[in-house]
Formats: structure tokens, C-alpha cells, sequence
């Protein structure tokens, strides 16, 4: 079953085309990779699926529903989540609290419970450090729980990236190369988590990536952009002697010698 | 080294430093109690407080001897001589400084939002009070009989802090879609007009009296006492303030408060952990201009006037530098800047002009009145605020994040009930500074 449909969808920045009639079905509970050169419009994609841009045209369609013209706040609660290329996590807070800011919308505290400090409110907050924490030790990163961000390691922050977009109990993840600037073991830990996540949590996975052995390690489905366009998709193997796609990253001579 | 061993005994040693403090207080208020005149002897009682802040005792015992300074130490002290009236004014103003500088601490240090107009919300209140607690109401309402007797003092409280805080979404709702720089201008632009306004609304319908002002506001009145010298109001402003407090603690670490933080840390990752930005934001801006609004109602009570000129820009920059000057963020700090600024403003220098005063009289000295320190204030909070910019930005006391305890935070452990919750590193040091 799809659980992500994306029809026609195209973005414009006056004159230039980020995104062209793009069109694909995300399978529930698959991991789908999107992969392209620089500048070939897959983050652009990423932020009109979570409604950071409102797409020119085309439709989105998540569980046959449509998301577009929904505001970022709002297609989280519906349940997506995602994490960011360059890292945004909130510096000056602690590991914790990062995580707890993405239950936000599970907490149900308003100003007047919260002034009057009611036992409701104290007990949620407190399952909410403890869902937190528990999330951090999924990650691997409970020793650093009461550190503040922006202090941890690059690779860690990654990881908190991820720990906190599941704090926000989504059903479809999308990572926005998450292994960049990681070295092959981090790598290879991170490959491991991104698998569980989906076996465990019931999670369907979307990433950009430009470490081609994780992406042909443990995606099903890859698709292919290039200048803004879809070109090719399939499954790893058949991504791997697809012609288009060698010439989009090695140019045309290349693909000529690979056929 | 020594200092350094022996500050680190000290902090081993709770009785110890149970010692000092005692001590400290018992001398200061002693001092203060024998010598009248010695504003120095009512500012160390003051610090008292602060010496407190630094103990390691639990927040409850904190509470309890900062509590007993405010409530019965300080006043006692003080009301031994002619300059009692005196004494507690500042310690009035110091109050109600700290209640803004806390609300403008939501706006500017939580949430992020550089709010420049933020004496606006103060005005709001003082005027809000000032038009029913004066016959100036009859000129433009239509029934009811004016001025309001004092006891509705007590409702205008509440109404000062709705006014202020429906104003402050009014103000929110345009002035959200600009951000940084821009949103520090427009918010410059909102605190002059609502001034200007206040100054010109004498016609065609007189509501605010225009640059006359209103004059005899109706004292407040409970049980048929009315509350006239500033040692009344003394009270009345700490009890706002302790509810202040605990608002702004409770909230600092709470579902709201951490939201306004990752508004303020990143923005676009904040929408995509769910965030309604402009919601967040709208009440930062109510919540920081309600606080306002309930000072501004007890300000007006307590000067029986209020007109235009109180709420210049200059007051909204002297809340923000005591903000930035205690530690944007920071609960204690604010509190402690607020103190150091309106105690500078309004004692400080005041007292080292009539020292001066005193000196050129007797013919020691001779202070040109251009450079009478009382004159100096901006250019003051200048050199302070340059000299915190580059060697102390995050203020005198810098905002802590709270440091949550392992042992609570784990499953195994929640058969626990003794462990009650986070050890926040921050709220252990709550005090109290009026």
C-alpha cells in the first residue's frame, strides 16, 4: 500500500525549476532513497512535502490525503517528520529537552495548567523526560542527555537530529543525508538505526543521501533526480546499470564506457 | 589560592555558610535599623538576598529567609527614621522594574523576539486604571459613575493584565511576519505611537486628558484602608512579584517555555517538531506584556498620576538593558540587573549628586552641574552595556539549563516515588530581590 503519493509536483523559483513534474508511491513501511547530484532539487522536494515551500503545482498525498498548502506545524501532526541536511537542532538547550520540544503537540499543558503547576501537568512532564530519555538511548546518545547541543559531536548531533524527529511519533521519516560528514563506522551504525527504525517502530523512511553503499545497502526503492527531474527509479540494482543515471553523475563519456 | 580554598570550604559546608548568612543579616539589619540615614546599610540588607542566592540550601529554605528579609526584616529596618518613606519607594520601584524586566525576559530572552516598545504595555496599565480611577471617565462613558471606588483596585489588577495582553497579540498579529532587526523597529515604532496617542487623545472625545495627564487617581482601598505611602504599595507590588516568579519558572521549564526556546534556537526546525510559530510567539509577546499591564495599574495607584512622559523610549531601553545586563534567559539574572539598575537610577547616583552637592557647597570641590552624576545615567548604561557586550554576553548571571537527574529518568527506577522530578540546576537558586 502507498502511503506517500506524489503527482506532477512542481516548484518554481521565478525562473528556475527546482522541481519538474515529479511523480512517485512511497510503499508503507519501505525505505526509499532519493539520490542525485548537487543541485538536483531533492532537498526542494523534501521541503515541499513538509511544507516549507508550497509547491507551484502538483499534488501530495499522504494516506490519499492531500498535505499541500499544509503549514510545517500542521504536516508534522499528521506524521511526518523529518531531519535537516545542515543541522538545526536547538543549541542552547539541553540533549533532553531537544527531544521533548518534538512531543510538543503529545503534551497536552496549557499556559493556566502550567502556571498552576496541576499534578496532570507534573506527571506528563515527567513521562515526557522519561519517553525522551528512552529515545535518546534508541539513538545511543543517553550519556549525553544532559549536555547542551550544540556541544555534542557532529556525529551525535545527527543522530539527536533523528531522536528528536521521532519524538514527534511520525509514521513516514524523511532524513536529509543523514550520514554526511560521518566516517564509515558511524556510517555503519547509522545504517543499522535507520533499518531498526523501520522494523521497530512501524516507521516508512525517505532519504536523500550521497553515501551510494548505504543507500544501495538498505533501500528498496531509489529514485533519481537530476536538473530538477525524475529520471529514472527502481530498485538498487536496477539503479545500478541504469545509464541515465551514470551519465547524470559521471557525464556522458562515462556511460558511454560503462554500456 | 587562599580566597579560592576558602570559598570551596564555605561551599562544603552548609552550617557554615548558614553562619555567614545569619550573621550577614543580623549585621546589616541591624546597621540599617541604628544608622537611618545609611543608604549603604538598606543596599547590604538588600544583598542579603543575593548572598542567599549563592547558598546551597533547598529552594523551600531559600524561599523562607528571603520571604522573612521582604516581609518583616526590611520594612522593620527601615521604618526607624524620617527616610522610611524613601526607602520603601525604591524598594517599590524596584518591584515593579523587576516584574517588566521578567515579562520582557519572555519575550526577548525565551522566545527571541527583540522588542524595543515594551513600556507600551506599562502605559497601557497605568492608563487603563488611570481613566476609571479618575472623573475623567465621565467624558466618554456613557453610564456608571466615575472615579471607580479603590477597592476596584483589585479588580483593575486582573483588567491591567488582560488589557496588556490582548494588546499584546494585537501587536503580535502584524508585527510577526517581520523578523530580527526589523521586528526590533516596528516594535520601536508600536511603544512611541501608543505614547503619542496617550498624549494626543484629549479630543475629540478627552479619554486620556492628553499631555495634562490624570491627576488624583483614587487610592486603593481594602477593608476601608486606603493605601497611600509607599510601604503599603511595597506589599502589594511583592505580592504581584512572587506570583510573577513562579509563573515565570514554572513556564521557563514547561512545554510553553521550551517551545519559545526552540523558537528562538531555530526557527524552521521548531515548525518541524510541530510548533505553531505564530501561536508560540503571540504568547510570549501576552504573557511578557501582561506583567506589564498589572505594574502599570499599581504604578499609577502609587504616584495618584500618570501622564505621558513616564513611558518614554528611554524606559523601554532601561528594562532592556537591565534584561541584558542580568542575562537574557536568565530568571535570577534578570532580577538581579533589574535591582542594579533602578537602584543605580534612583539611589546610587541621586546620593553621589547630593554628596557632590554638598561638596562644591562647602567649597571642597567644584562639579560642574553638567557632569552631576544624576545626569550621567545613559551615558552609564552605555558604558555598561559595551563593557557587557564584549566581555560578558551572557550577562551576570548567565541562563542554566536544567540538569535532570539519571535516576529519575529511567524506567527501572519509577517504583521511586521519593524522586520527585528534574533537579533543575536553575531553579535551585530562585531568589528573591525587591
Amino acid at each position: 500500500m502507498s502511503i506517500l503519493t506524489v503527482k506532477n509536483l512542481t516548484k518554481q523559483f521565478g525562473g528556475l525549476v527546482a522541481n519538474s513534474n515529479i511523480n512517485m508511491e512511497v510503499q508503507q513501511g519501505s525505505i526509499t532513497a532519493v539520490i542525485g547530484p548537487n543541485g538536483a532539487g531533492k532537498t526542494t522536494f523534501f521541503n515541499m512535502v513538509t511544507g516549507v515551500y508550497q509547491p507551484t503545482s502538483g499534488e501530495i498525498l499522504l494516506n490519499n490525503e492531500s498535505i499541500v498548502g499544509l503549514k510545517p506545524h500542521q504536516v508534522t501532526k499528521k506524521g511526518i517528520a523529518r531531519t535537516f541536511q545542515n543541522i538545526r537542532l536547538f543549541g542552547a538547550i539541553t540533549v533532553l529537552e531537544n527531544v521533548m520540544v518534538g512531543m510538543h503537540n503529545h503534551l497536552q499543558g496549557g499556559l493556566f495548567s502550567t502556571i498552576l503547576n496541576l499534578p496532570r501537568v507534573k506527571k506528563e512532564e515527567k513521562e515526557a523526560r522519561r519517553e525522551a530519555y528512552r529515545l535518546l538511548e534508541y539513538v545511543g546518545l543517553e550519556s549525553f542527555f544532559n549536555e547542551e547541543a550544540r556541544n555534542l559531536p557532529y556525529g551525535a548531533q545527527r543522530k539527536l537530529e533523528i531522536a528528536r524527529a521521532l519524538a514527534t511519533k511520525p509514521k513516514v521519516l524523511l532524513l536529509d543525508e543523514p550520514a554526511a560528514g560521518m566516517n564509515p563506522k558511524e556510517t555503519n551504525e547509522l545504517t543499522k538505526l535507520i533499518y531498526n527504525m523501520r522494523e521497530e517502530l512501524d516507521l516508512t523512511i525517505i532519504l536523500i543521501e550521497h553515501d551510494m553503499k548505504l543507500v544501495m545497502e538498505i533501500s528498496e526503492h531509489i529514485v533519481v533526480l537530476d536538473h530538477g527531474e525524475k529520471i529514472a527509479e527502481g530498485t538498487p540494482d536496477e539503479i545500478r546499470n541504469n545509464e541515465k543515471v551514470i551519465e547524470a553523475y559521471l557525464g556522458k563519456g562515462a556511460a558511454a564506457t560503462a554500456s | 589560592m587562599d580566597v579560592k580554598n576558602l570559598l570551596s570550604t564555605i561551599q562544603a559546608n552548609k552550617r557554615l555558610q548558614a553562619i555567614i548568612v545569619g550573621l550577614y543579616i543580623v549585621v546589616t539589619f541591624a546597621s540599617l535599623y541604628l544608622a537611618q540615614k545609611s543608604v549603604i546599610a538598606f543596599l547590604l540588607l538588600l544583598a542579603s538576598l543575593l548572598l542567599l542566592y549563592f547558598t546551597s540550601f533547598s529552594n523551600r529554605v531559600k524561599w523562607l529567609v528571603g520571604g522573612l528579609v521582604l516581609v518583616v526584616l526590611l520594612p522593620l529596618a527601615a521604618s526607624q527614621g524620617e527616610a522610611y518613606q524613601s526607602y520603601m519607594e525604591v524598594a517599590t520601584l524596584v518591584g515593579i522594574y523587576i516584574a517588566m524586566a521578567l515579562g520582557l525576559n519572555i519575550v526577548v530572552g525565551l522566545a527571541g523576539l527583540l522588542d524595543l516598545g515594551f513600556v507600551a504595555f506599562f502605559a497601557l496599565g497605568s492608563y487603563t486604571y488611570g481613566i476609571f480611577a479618575t472623573s475623567q471617565a465621565n467624558n466618554f462613558m456613557p453610564f456608571g459613575h466615575y472615579p471607580l471606588s479603590g477597592e476596584s483596585f483589585w479588580v483593575f489588577i486582573f483588567i491591567g493584565c488582560l488589557v496588556a495582553a490582548l494588546f499584546g497579540v494585537l501587536l503580535g498579529i502584524p508585527v510577526l511576519r517581520v523578523k530580527g532587526d526589523y521586528l526590533a523597529i516596528v516594535t520601536l515604532g508600536f511603544g512611541e505611537i501608543i505614547r503619542i496617542i496617550f498624549n494626543n487623545l484629549d479630543k475629540p472625545v478627552n479619554i486620556t486628558n492628553g499631555a495634562m495627564g490624570l491627576a488624583s487617581v483614587k487610592p486603593p482601598e481594602l477593608f476601608g484602608i486606603q493605601f497611600m505611602y509607599p510601604s503599603q504599595f511595597y506589599y502589594i507590588v511583592l505580592i504581584i512579584l512572587i506570583a510573577v516568579i513562579f509563573a515565570v519558572r514554572r513556564l521557563e521549564y514547561s512545554k510553553i517555555g521550551r517551545a519559545w526556546k526552540a523558537v528562538r534556537e531555530n526557527e524552521i526546525a521548531a515548525q518541524a517538531m510541530g510548533i505553531h510559530l505564530v501561536r508560540t510567539k503571540l504568547m510570549a509577546f501576552a504573557v511578557g506584556a501582561s506583567f506589564s499591564g498589572m505594574m502599570g495599574v499599581v504604578f499609577a495607584a502609587k504616584q495618584t498620576f500618570v501622564d505621558p512622559t513616564s513611558f518614554t523610549l528611554v524606559e523601554s531601553i532601561t528594562i532592556l538593558v537591565m534584561v541584558i545586563l542580568g542575562g537574557m534567559g536568565s530568571v535570577p539574572g534578570v532580577i538581579l540587573g533589574a535591582a542594579i539598575v533602578t537602584i543605580l537610577n534612583l539611589q546610587v547616583l541621586t546620593e553621589l549628586t547630593n554628596w557632590l552637592n554638598q561638596l562644591s557647597l562647602s567649597g571642597v570641590i567644584h562639579v560642574p552641574d553638567a557632569l552631576s552624576p544624576a545626569k550621567m545615567q545613559r551615558f552609564i548604561f552605555g558604558i555598561i552595556l559595551i563593557l557587557f557586550a564584549l566581555y560578558r554576553p551572557q550577562g551576570l548571571l548567565p541562563a542554566k539549563n536544567p540538569v535532570f537527574d539519571e535516576k529519575d529518568l529511567k524506567d527501572t527506577d519509577s517504583n521511586h516515588p521519593m524522586n520527585t522530578g528534574v533537579h533543575k540546576g536553575g531553579t535551585q537558586h530562585v531568589h528573591l530581590d525587591s
